[in-house]
């Protein structure tokens, strides 16, 4: 029964021709890529289009992927009757400043813990490290009664009794993502991997230091730089728990905040809504495109080479 | 310790210190707080100071009934966004660990989901869920009548899953592809050798190669998905029929919408058990299989 299968099929076969039988392989392989790539990315496509949907399309049945009268009057609304300008400002002020200080110490304290040398160096590294993998739930409730006990702010008296401390302000959103822990396990990977030799034949030049650091070893690394900066910029913009937690007042509350009330007052506006989200990723998105592939890499450094 | 040797220490420890004392007091500190509050019955709310009430806390968190659903809730949860996500995500890596043109582009379109928070993810799938939306549609082509996803304790979790699978795509197809590029190409060429199709490749040499990789992520997406809590606030709020309470989500209500803080902090101590214990069991479990 099934040789003649095989020599039909053999038959049916071209010649092998490398040169011309090769072609169209990757480019069905483009197609399949690409395809698949626009299923999985339908949810941002559907979200772009209701962004830019007038009322009456929005709520039509069945949706069309292309709005057929695109408008920017969601954004237009978003951005004038809603209290989105001010949260976007205050989610750039907070990831902006976290992503400075989290690069500031993770840099520092990644290249002392492997290319310096003091007395108990991994012991304290490690004991550090060993905190990343507490769960963020047990460091909430403490940190809660922290921030509002934090003399002389808020209306605190000097023991951190009688007013709100630090709560419902821009500080303490910052608070848990100012330098994470996993940021100083990364920086330090990095500069494990760069060679002693520098920093010797600098000393032998007679350079302090903070400046063997600063001179030699910051500029050349600028990877983990930039996926420090991303890393902590997105951690810091898509908290929610911890805002949810501290920030009572529009004036300081962040982006999924907002989006968060726009869900919880009534009847859900997609239009407005969409546009909201939209302008809430975008900022996010344009920061990953510039600096894709040293954030790809920092994912894949504590895995592949660790 | 030479002077040399002194000043080079006094100046690593002026390196280490701003990140030691931040980490020191906003990491170490609140841990061993947040152990002693599940001491205690403290509630804010409450008139008088908080009593110490031992482990006593912890015997009612492991008899709470409230407690343990939530448990398998999360386990669902993550179970079944792991369950989904995973093969997708390898078979993602497969298909884009090739050079066609855009490649670039197209796997950082994959990975986008990854750096979107999921407050917005959650109100983009709001959509696809909604009584008129995408999915809904999906099924009146086919005629099958709409369905409430988020409102029916059936569909309630599912949908959650899927949003979530959905969003761990990218990472993981990032992670795989990293790990099948780093399999020797000698492997394959030796299995071609001995005759392997496709199939006996990619069980015979893709899959082993690529163990230590599905350990990490394994971890990597149970540590994080059993800490969901986000996307269930806003879509679900734990409900239907608390059929998406998920622990997180059991412990905000008991923190700060019952104010029980005792309470709520021995029940985050369990899940923090949980969680290690469920991380060192995978990883031990997975590099066993590799020794054998």
């Amino acid at each position: 029964m099934r040789a003649p299968v095989e020599t039909r099929a053999a038959r049916s076969r071209p010649a092998p021709d490398p040169g011309r039988g090769r072609w169209p392989r990757p480019s069905l392989r483009f197609v399949a890529v690409a395809g698949v790539t626009l299923v999985v990315s339908l949810p941002f496509l559907w979200m772009v289009s209701l962004a830019f949907k007038p009322p009456e399309e929005v709520f039509a049945y069945p949706p069309e992927l292309l709005p057929r009268n695109p408008t920017l009057e969601n954004f237009e609304y978003v951005l004038q009757s809603t209290n989105l300008p001010t949260a976007l400002t205050n989610s750039l002020v907070v990831s902006g400043v976290v992503s400075v200080t989290s690069i500031a110490g993770a840099t520092l304290a990644g290249y002392a813990f492997t290319r310096l040398q003091f007395p108990g160096r991994d012991l304290l590294f490690y004991f550090l490290i060993s905190v990343a993998m507490v769960p963020v739930v047990v460091q909430v409730i403490p940190l809660f009664l922290i921030v509002q006990n934090i003399p002389l702010a808020g209306g605190n008296d000097l023991l951190g009794q009688g007013g709100t401390g630090l709560l419902d302000t821009r500080l303490a959103i910052m608070l848990p993502h100012l330098c994470h822990p996993l940021m100083v396990f990364l920086a330090r990977q990095y500069f494990m991997d760069m060679p002693s030799e520098l920093a010797e034949s600098a000393r032998v030049d007679g350079a302090g230091e903070a400046r063997i650091f600063f001179n030699v070893y910051l500029p050349l690394a600028r990877p983990i730089v930039a996926t420090i900066a991303v890393l902590a910029f997105v951690g810091a913009w898509e908290d929610f728990l911890w805002p949810l937690v501290v920030v009572s007042s529009p004036e300081v509350e962040t982006l999924p905040l907002l989006l968060d009330r726009f869900v919880g007052s009534g009847i859900i506006q997609f239009g407005p809504l969409m546009a909201a989200t939209f302008l809430a990723i975008l900022p996010v998105l344009v920061f990953f495109a510039l600096n894709q592939r040293h954030f790809m890499s920092g994912l894949t450094s504590g895995s592949v080479k660790g | 310790m030479t002077r040399q040797q002194r000043k080079r220490a006094v100046a690593a420890l002026l390196f280490v210190a701003p990140a030691t004392l931040y980490i020191l007091i906003f990491f170490v500190v609140p841990v061993f707080y947040g152990l002693g509050l599940s001491f205690t019955d403290y509630n804010p709310m409450a008139r008088g100071a908080p009593d110490f009430i031992g482990l006593q806390g912890y015997r009612e968190v492991l008899a709470s009934e409230r407690f343990w659903s939530s448990i398998g809730v999360t386990l669902h949860y993550a179970l079944g966004s792991l369950a989904l996500a995973v093969p997708i995500a390898l078979a993602l890596a497969m298909l884009v660990n090739t050079q066609v043109a855009g490649i670039t582009f197209f796997r950082s379109a994959l990975f986008a989901p990854r750096v979107v928070a999921l407050v917005a993810v959650s109100m983009i799938w709001l959509w696809l869920y909604s009584r008129d939306g995408f999915f809904n549609y999906l099924l009146d082509l086919v005629g099958i009548d709409a369905v409430n996803w988020l409102n029916n304790p059936d569909t309630a979790i599912w949908s959650l899953i899927v949003m979530r699978a959905w969003k761990a795509l990218g990472q993981n197809m990032i992670l795989f592809l990293a790990g099948l590029q780093s399999v020797p190409p000698h492997l394959y060429e030796a299995a071609k050798v001995d005759g392997a199709g496709r199939w006996q490749q990619f069980r015979h040499v893709t899959l082993p190669s690529l163990r230590p990789i599905m350990t990490y992520v394994v971890a990597v997406n149970l540590i994080y998905l059993a800490q969901s809590f986000a996307e269930v606030y806003i879509l679900t709020d734990g409900g239907p029929l608390e059929s998406t309470r998920v622990v997180n989500m059991l412990i905000y209500q008991e923190a700060f919408q019952y104010n029980r803080l005792g309470q709520a902090s021995a029940m985050a101590f369990v899940l923090f058990v949980l969680i290690f214990g469920l991380a060192y069991f995978n990883i031990r479990a997975m590099t066993k299989k590799k020794d054998e």
